[in-house]
């Protein structure tokens, strides 16, 4: 389900590694929480970000989830595709419906991150607290 | 459909499309008197360039159509006119139909806000009544009527402590807000330019008092609180929290939003309350006409009335009534004019109706949401047990295992002929069912809801589909809510063929 | 007490139900200090008939008999028995915010023509369910325009109506607005060569109305142009929505803020009123207040709902666009029904009335000696008269033949002393139109 060669948040965003660049997106777990999202807000390419700081939200038809960068860098680019396809999200939130790519500024904070492992346990215990 | 639907049963009713759908050239549904002055060349008396030829798109059509439109599009509404409307937190009572009528007798409904004041004190001694009406039931010193809402309200209210703690030397930077606040709120605090600090509220609901104690700091400037909270529970500290604001500082706002639980049993203005707002639509039987007009009228104590918005009224010497612009404190003008008149008109024309037997309205409210909670609390799971007021918040957690949330069970009420309840709020009751019957509920109106509830919590658990795939009796199922949102169609459009917009 | 649908005997039988012996004991949870101990000093109870005495005896104490001209953000227009007639069918005046589509679709539905017929009367893309009123309309136009723009600075007709101008500061001063103004020149419109000078790199927009406050037209398109220069935006506020029966609709303007009150809402002493806010497409998401959406059920049948509601402070809370929660629904209703009766061709005639019957009384009032047009710009239904002395001992002369002058507008402009304001609608019989002039020309012979 999760990618192994992904780092994900506790906010449960993922971010994956290619040359220094990372693409970032929000999880499966993430897409379930919200329901049908209908819209995204991004970023301008160009913003600089710090890990932690909110970039952008997603949208469902009640609900508002902000959404916050794994680590710090430039944003290259965004997912234009999402403007008019928000449903992607839903569909492949790991693949087609990334958000961002960032230029990575300090590679020393994807330490900081979960494997898919530990966000797999992360995620289970959420799910065991939001059960009772 | 099951036999235990007592309150509802289907009868036709009349399709109608788009009153644009419906155009012809050539009607029109008034005509106007004839012109008895030299009619004048529109592109001669103001230059070509700014005149439009025509409005594309306008519709054209008789007033018979007009009345059908209309009248077959209000068959399509629930309304407090058919039956209980049991929306926690809006207080869906009766709207005496006197009120509509004062509210539109000529020297009332006909009056310039800009008129001579000598001709207006008919106006002014309206207000006057309202305002000391609102005054003695709430303890408070002095009030303003211009908010048009309780949104603005809370605004006004900020504005004032803002103002008042600058003329103390800071205005100071957070407000509390507990998390079972309305989101009004937190959302009007960001306008008055202060920071939200959110309080978790303690396991029963209530507003921690140690905590509150133990975490306020010098740059909290007020807290926020509904009283009774929107659990419809009645905060037991208030007094030592307006006690601890006040050694602090700080100053205690209450959300009036509740009000009908308390006229002519408490006065907030004796529990230590700065400013609150009161909402005339809510307490005062305004019609909400589906989602307006409202009024927000906003009391404060003596410390905060040099502050309050202009104009305010205010007597002469001579005893007549005067609006008062020369306030050099004031924080200004929340909108245009005296505030919506029309609803304190009806508001007064409400409260000159009971006069000081309000009292047995607010008993009659507690005692129905008090009817209603007793014979549900063994089928819905009523995560606070405090003791209820004006309303009673259950949970969907026991229906939660058949897969039936509470906008199913809300849903499925439709179909039994009810209003839903309010669902998913106050956001610290995960699957909330917020019922608010109001004192305008006969014991039989009572009785059918409680049929009817009970009725659905056993299909939840025997037929949990039809349930969760109501309602089925109405002309529209439930809307797809997410191509709504998705790609917005917010305005009829001609065909391609037709006229383009202009 | 005849609201009241309980007999004794059913008290007693729910207080038995709930287990409690009175009425008192649902109340302890407030504690004891904190409950009055005795009967609130109230007025009432009323009967019906006493409150409409009560309410017909402070009529009589207002303007009842006079012909006024005064208009200034609030009109006199006519108004049709069939809107009141159907507003007030219980199913419209009695309903809540329609939260509950399957059984609001007649709001939904009446919401979603009203927004159509703002879009083509404003000649913008998109309109909201309503604001509370013209000035709040207004300033949640420009707090939309400080969003949009990142910018923090708006720049303001001084024509713009006073009272609106001031509600915007009151909300401005705690967001960072910054708010300047710019003068208006012989012709009443705004300098557009110092709007010019003024725009800059952070103005988020520039405010004007039109018909403004003086009820001359501004030049919209020239001013979008300023505007559009320096990527600011142009809000164009309308107080006077009638003329948008025959005036070229603000198409320029990226956000309109309009007063809709002259649709068939009585004037109210002020309120309520409705309240629109129309824009472009692209800036919905950053646009206060409800929405009403076109949508379908799973059958595929057409139905409506509220619709982008993550903007609204119930979802967003502090990040909401705004606190407003309440819209003007019966106000927009009976302003869409209003409009559905008048209609294209009716809307039009009203328009070119009020064009006709003000041209009709400048005229009049300008073969008075010592009577002038203090303006020179282009006017709808409202124009600014100059006197030879004060307007309001001329005013006090008029009310002792039953007549409302001219606004003086010396009280918010200092530098317009012995100038007025008067407005004339369809309303307005020729024969008071006459009747004012030959009273005004009476005072004016009279020595001071």
């Amino acid at each position: 389900m999760y990618p192994s060669n992904y780092r994900y948040t506790k906010e449960h965003e993922w971010i994956r590694i290619e040359n220094g660049i990372g693409t970032v997106g929000i999880t499966d777990y993430a897409q379930h929480e919200l329901g049908d999202v209908v819209f995204v807000e991004l970023p301008k390419a160009g913003a600089k970000l710090s890990a932690g700081q909110s970039f952008g939200t997603v949208e469902s038809v009640k609900a508002v989830s902000e959404i916050y960068s794994p680590v710090s860098g430039e944003v290259l680019e965004t997912n234009t595709s999402l403007a008019n396809e928000p449903e992607k999200i839903n569909k492949d939130p790991h693949g087609a419906a990334w958000l961002i790519k960032l230029k990575i500024a300090n590679a020393a904070e994807l330490n900081t991150l979960m494997d898919a492992a530990a966000y797999q346990t992360y995620i289970s215990e959420k799910q065991k607290e939001a059960a009772h | 459909m099951t036999d235990r639907i007592k309150k509802a049963s289907r009868h036709t009713s009349q399709s109608e499309g788009l009153i644009f759908e419906k155009s012809a050239p050539g009607k029109r549904g008034i005509e106007l008197p004839r012109l008895d002055v030299p009619a004048v060349d529109a592109r001669q008396a103001l230059s070509a360039a700014h005149v439009r030829e025509t409005v594309n798109g306008f519709p054209e059509v008789s007033e018979i159509e007009v009345i059908r439109h209309f009248t077959r599009l209000s068959t399509w509404n629930y309304a407090i006119d058919l039956g209980m409307y049991p929306l926690g937190s809006c207080t869906m009572k009766y709207n005496p139909r006197v009120n509509e009528f004062v509210a539109r007798l000529d020297g009332i409904a006909t009056e310039h806000p800009f008129q001579p004041i000598q001709l207006s004190q008919g106006c002014l001694k309206i207000m006057q009544a309202l305002q000391n009406c609102l005054l003695e039931i709430t303890g408070m010193d002095a009030v303003t009527l211009e908010p048009s809402s309780g949104a603005q309200g809370e605004l006004t209210g900020l504005l004032l402590i803002r103002a008042y703690l600058e003329s103390q030397g800071n205005p100071r930077q957070k407000v509390l807000i507990p998390d079972s606040a309305h989101g009004t709120n937190p959302a009007t605090a960001v306008i008055a330019g202060y920071q939200v600090e959110n309080i978790r509220s303690d396991a029963r609901g209530q507003i921690d008092v140690e905590r509150l104690r133990q975490t306020i700091t010098e740059d909290v400037a007020a807290l926020m609180v509904t009283n009774p909270s929107t659990l419809g529970v009645f905060e037991q500290h208030i007094a030592e929290i307006a006690e601890i604001l006040h050694a602090n500082g700080s100053l205690l706002y209450m959300d009036g939003a509740n009000m009908n639980a308390l006229a002519g049993i408490a006065r907030p203005g004796d529990f230590g309350v700065d400013v609150m707002h009161i909402n005339l639509h809510k307490t005062f039987s305004t019609p909400h006409g589906g989602g307006g007009p409202g009024a927000g009228p906003v009391m404060v104590k003596k410390i905060l009335e040099p502050f309050l918005p202009v104009p305010v009224l205010a007597g002469k010497s001579d005893g007549t009534l005067t609006l008062d612009f020369s306030r050099p404190k004031s924080v200004g003008r929340m909108r245009a004019f005296c505030g919506n008149f029309g609803v304190l008109v009806r508001a007064l024309a409400y409260a000159l109706a009971y006069g000081p037997g309000i009292r047995q309205a607010t008993e009659d409210a507690v005692l129905n949401a008090n009817y209603i909670r007793k014979h549900l609390e063994d089928v819905y799971e009523l995560p606070y047990k405090s003791p209820s007021m004006h309303e009673v918040v259950f949970s969907d957690a026991r229906q939660k295992k058949y897969g039936v949330n509470t906008i199913d069970i809300a849903k499925r009420l439709i179909d039994y002929g009810f209003h839903p309840y309010t669902t998913a709020f106050p956001l610290i009751v995960p699957g909330a069912m917020m019922i608010e019957p109001t004192e305008s509920e006969p014991k039989e109106e009572c009785d059918l809801f409680i049929d009817a509830m009970r009725a659905i919590a056993e299909e939840a658990a025997t037929n949990p589909e039809v349930v969760k795939t109501a309602p089925h009796s109405t002309r529209v199922g439930r809307l797809d809510e997410v191509s709504a949102a998705r790609k917005p169609i917010l305005r009829w459009q001609p065909k391609a063929s037709g006229e383009a917009a202009d | 007490m005849r609201y009241l649908p309980k007999s004794p005997s059913e008290r007693q039988q729910m207080l038995a139900a709930i287990g409690v012996r009175s009425m008192e004991e649902l109340f302890t949870s407030i504690p004891a200090a904190h409950r009055l101990n005795r009967p609130l000093n109230l007025l009432g109870p009323l009967s019906e008939m006493e409150i409409i005495d009560y309410f017909r005896a402070r009529a009589a104490e207002n303007s009842c008999g006079y012909t006024s001209f005064l208009g200034a953000g609030v009109y006199n227009h006519l108004r049709s028995v069939v809107t009141d007639a159907l507003i007030q069918r219980g199913e419209f005046l009695t309903s809540y915010t329609p939260y509950q589509p399957e059984i609001s679709q007649g709001t939904l539905q009446a919401i979603f023509e009203f927004q159509t017929l703002m879009c083509q009367l404003t000649g913008q893309e998109v309109a909201n369910a309503s604001m509370w009123d013209g000035s709040t309309a207004l300033t949640e136009a420009v707090l939309m325009a400080q969003r949009l723009t990142g910018r923090h600075q708006a720049i303001v007709a001084r024509s713009l109506h006073p009272e609106y101008r001031d509600v915007l500061a009151t909300y401005a001063r705690n967001v960072s607005l910054e708010i300047d103004e710019v003068a208006y020149t012989p012709t009443g419109q705004i300098d557009a060569a110092a709007l010019r000078t003024a725009v800059n790199d952070a103005t988020a927009a520039v405010v004007v109305q039109s018909p403004n406050f003086f009820g001359v037209l501004e030049q919209v398109p020239e001013l979008a142009e300023i505007a559009h220069a320096k990527q600011a935006l142009l809000v164009v506020a309308i107080t006077e929505a009638v003329s948008l029966g025959i005036v070229r609709p603000p198409a320029e303007a990226d956000i309109v803020a309009m007063e809709g009150q002259s649709f068939g809402l009585a004037p109210s002493y002020g309120g309520p009123f409705v309240g629109v806010i129309a824009t472009r497409e692209k800036f919905v998401r950053q646009m206060p207040g409800r929405l009403t959406g076109q949508t379908t059920d799973h059958a595929g049948r057409r139905g409506f709902v509220l619709t982008l509601a993550t903007r609204e402070q119930h979802i967003r809370r502090e990040k909401a666009t705004s606190n407003i929660c309440t819209n003007q629904a019966l106000c927009a209703l009976a302003a869409a029904i209003h409009l559905c009766l008048l209609g294209k061709e009716g809307l039009k005639e009203l328009a070119q009335q009020n064009l006709a019957k003000a041209r009709f009384a400048a005229a009049e009032l300008a073969k008075i000696p010592g009577v002038q047009r203090a303006f020179s710009g282009p006017s709808f239904n409202e124009f600014v008269v100059e006197l030879p002395r004060s307007v309001k001992m001329v005013n006090a002369d008029l009310l002792q033949d039953k007549i409302i002058g001219p606004l003086p507008l010396s009280g918010f402009y200092p530098e317009l002393s012995k100038r007025g304001l008067v407005c004339v609608t369809e309303t307005t019989p020729r024969a008071e139109i006459e009747r004012l002039a030959a009273s005004l020309r009476q005072i004016l012979d009279r020595p001071v």
